[in-house]
């Protein structure tokens, strides 16, 4: 065995895998750390819960050349402010609700999960919702009754009853408000958002 | 020559017993995997079809939980299939390792059973400990969870102190460590988050770090193993290989995580750090199908094993195709901020589990029944002249590519129409959907579903009787090698 050059011998290329990996572990750990300080709720990418105590519009930005959430005035769900705890608490219950009843074997979420029915991201500026008067009440309804309310576009497929108390669709909803106000780095590409008082 | 061959479990050791039980439920599950997927499938068609009984997010969960677990289940067969041959010694815990099989059995069909009958339940902590989680590929309840992490850490334990007992090979090194990583990827994904964007980050340390990172490793020492025994590669360079494989698999898939850090609130270097290390993912990908091509080639495709070689030249390609071709296409961010979760991603997620691992699976279900049959020759000449082992290789693997090109069809269609030109909102995404061309590729996929399922009979009917009437033992390569070298 002694005619194997040492680059292509065992001994180097065991070494080699165990730097590479090592190194590789290191780097992502390093990263890992950054990312989740950036990505707690109220740093500067994902927004505190208490946003959605606040208007949402989705603009374009020049300078990053792609648009993003802008957090506006006082626009309080279902006309209540609400304290940072019992914001969190909300969007908590929201969150619990889409795991309960798997809405992401049906929709994605920032992208992820099935592809069966709408992302829901930025469902909260969705045009659909005609206006933000009426909005709110609007999704409540149709998460408690989706098959009434269904609309399809055209479409015979619709989304079933999951059978949400009113509670949790509200919950629902908070939670689809705030993560509208994530910053995604511009996805969905192109984004048209609902018509809302302040519009530029 | 012996007279008599010697059949059935009398001709398995230890680790072999139990492996075939790990072998017979993962096809019992692939089985279900491809039932669900077809009632899935079926919905997108009709979607009055079981509307309101079994939703298509109910067929969808079992559809994926089942390839996840029938995946983990040939693997852990797999590994003790080989260890007595590899270590040289008995596996130290059988006791053990079989009561970890009932235990997770038991656990998969009560979390089916949940998963059908009762399917959601109100959103709070206890209907994710005991209903499901709600994240896609690991929605098995909280309880689940834990069961699964003991028996992985029993696994682990007869594996390394088998090893241990016995004798240490590179293969058997690469594994251990590997294993140690495939048990704690899954701990990530294993707590509740209000936040979407950190529940996401670590959903992906268990989906990424495990189908790009450990798997690939885990099959890379199975393949090492399977190349050894059915071509009779020689040991030296076939590890040397791996530590190849391991060096760019993981130089390149550890940071290439960076491609799910693309959207969903994480910081802008991942765009940099995503985009290019895992473009350099298929890299591995290719020297692994020069590596299968380069040993056949040389040992001129002469294998007492014809169908197990078939499937483990078909792992190096569908490998190839579905994980490094289908993957470079939607990962540079610039592609991906329109084809992220689309059909085009399920297009990729087809072509690569099926071609990277179920490929794979099925190359060691051979082996076993080899055995099982008594070590009767499955290469040229067989009695019937293997009609049913090149069927159901031609039709599953026609099925899957079939179904991934039908899939790409409707995948650029809806990225065209939803993302280019209607900006991914509701009614655009319905316009997708309509189109009569994405339509089409829903049909064809169908189509191709039930090609698939008629290669899955064939295999499991294969299976069962292949190489029963055969009486000429098979020649293994490995003693000729290893006695010329
Ligand atoms: C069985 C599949 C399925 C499940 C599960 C499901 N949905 Fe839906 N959902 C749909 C479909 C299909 C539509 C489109 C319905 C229509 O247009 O009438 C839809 C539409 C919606 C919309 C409006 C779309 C938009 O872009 O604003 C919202 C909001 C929504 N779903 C939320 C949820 C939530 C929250 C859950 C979980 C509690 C959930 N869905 C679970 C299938 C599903
Ligand atoms: C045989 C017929 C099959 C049919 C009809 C089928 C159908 C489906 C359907 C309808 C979905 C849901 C996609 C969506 O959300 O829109 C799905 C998801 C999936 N299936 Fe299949 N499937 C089949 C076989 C397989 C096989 C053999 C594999 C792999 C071994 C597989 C792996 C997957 C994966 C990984 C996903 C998730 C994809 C993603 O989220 O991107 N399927 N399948
Ligand atoms: C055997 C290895 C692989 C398997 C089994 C696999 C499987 C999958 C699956 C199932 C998904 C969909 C995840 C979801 O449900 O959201 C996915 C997504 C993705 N994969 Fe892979 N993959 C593999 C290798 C690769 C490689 C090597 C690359 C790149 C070169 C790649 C690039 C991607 C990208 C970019 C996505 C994101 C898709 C999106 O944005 O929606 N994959 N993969
Ligand atoms: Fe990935």
């Amino acid at each position: 065995m002694s005619n194997v050059p040492w680059w292509a011998s065992e001994s180097f290329w065991r070494k080699t895998a165990i730097w590479v990996t090592a190194g590789m572990t290191l780097v992502l750990i390093a990263l890992t750390f950054d990312t989740v300080k950036v990505i707690t709720a109220g740093h500067s990418r994902v927004p505190a819960y208490e946003v959605i105590n606040k208007r949402i519009y989705y603009r374009m930005n020049t300078k990053r050349k792609f648009q993003e959430p802008v957090i506006g005035e006082d626009a309080p769900l279902f006309g209540k402010m609400l304290s940072p705890e019992e914001a969190e608490a909300m969007v908590s219950h929201g969150k619990m609700t889409v795991q309960a009843k798997n809405c992401g074997s049906c929709h994605t979420l920032l992208g992820n999960g099935a592809y069966y029915a709408p992302d829901l991201t930025k469902a909260w500026l969705d045009p659909a919702w005609a206006g933000e008067s009426v909005r709110e009440t609007l999704m409540v309804q149709f998460l408690l009754d989706p098959t009434t309310n269904a609309r399809g576009f055209g479409s015979t497929r619709r989304m079933p009853n999951l059978h949400l108390t009113e509670e949790e669709a509200r919950a629902v909803v908070a939670f689809l408000k705030w993560t509208s106000a994530i910053d995604t780095t511009g996805f969905p590409r192109n984004f048209t958002p609902v018509a809302q008082e302040g519009d530029l | 020559m012996s007279t008599a061959k010697i059949t059935g479990i009398a001709a398995l050791d230890g680790g072999q017993r139990l492996a075939v039980k790990y072998f017979a439920v993962a096809i019992v599950l692939f089985g279900a995997q491809i039932l669900f997927g077809l009632l899935a499938g079926f919905q997108y068609l009709s979607p009055d079809f079981l509307y309101g009984v079994v939703d298509f997010s109910v067929n969808r969960m079992v559809h994926i939980n089942a390839m996840i677990v029938w995946m983990l289940f040939g693997f852990i067969g797999s590994i003790y299939w080989l260890i007595e041959d590899e270590s040289g010694t008995e596996v130290v815990g059988l006791w053990l390792g079989n009561l970890a099989f009932w235990l997770f059995t038991i656990a998969v069909v009560i979390v089916v059973v949940v998963y059908l009958v009762i399917q959601t339940g109100p959103g709070q902590i206890e209907s994710i400990w005991f209903i499901n989680e709600g994240r896609e590929y690991i929605e098995a309840p909280r309880w689940a969870d834990v069961g699964i992490v003991v028996c992985l850490l029993i696994f682990f334990y007869n594996v390394a102190a088998t090893f241990m007992k016995g004798r240490w090979s590179g293969i058997a090194g690469v594994l251990v460590l590997d294993l140690v990583a495939v048990a704690g990827m899954y701990l990530t994904g294993m707590f509740y988050s209000p936040n979407l964007s950190m529940d996401q980050f670590w959903w992906w340390w268990v989906i990424h770090l495990w189908v790009e990172a450990t798997w690939e490793v885990l099959v890379g020492c199975i393949m090492a193993w399977g190349l050894i025994k059915t071509l009779g590669a020689r040991r030296q360079i076939v590890t040397t290989w791996l530590y190849i494989e391991v060096a760019l698999m993981l130089g390149s898939g550890i940071l290439g995580l960076g491609h799910h850090y693309f959207w969903i609130g994480t910081p802008e270097y991942w765009l940099t750090v995503g985009g290019f290390f895992s473009a350099l993912e298929p890299v591995p990908l290719v020297a692994m199908v020069v590596h299968a091509v380069y040993d056949s080639g040389v040992h001129r495709f002469k294998s007492p094993n014809h169908p197990a070689l078939a499937w483990l030249i078909a792992h190096a390609f569908g490998n190839f195709f579905g994980a490094g071709v289908w993957g470079f296409m939607h990962t540079l961010p610039q592609v991906n901020i329109y084809t992220h979760g689309t059909q085009w991603s399920a297009s990729h997620g087809h072509f690569a589990f099926f071609g990277a691992y179920a490929t794979m699976n099925i190359a060691v279900f051979y082996i076993a029944a080899q055995r099982w049959r008594g070590n009767v020759n499955f290469g040229g000449g067989l009695v019937d002249n293997g009609w049913k082992w090149k069927w159901a290789l031609g039709l599953l693997n026609g099925g899957v590519v079939g179904m991934t090109m039908a899939l790409l069809v409707s995948g650029y269609d809806q990225v065209f129409i939803e993302r280019a030109l209607e900006g991914a909102t509701w009614s655009g995404f319905f316009k997708a959907q309509q189109n009569v061309w994405y339509l089409q590729g829903m049909w064809w996929r169908q189509i191709f579903g039930y090609m698939t399922l008629a290669g899955f009979f064939l295999l499991v009917w294969d299976l069962m009787t292949i190489g029963v009437r055969e009486t000429r033992p098979a020649v293994f390569p490995t003693e000729v090698a290893e006695h010329a070298a």
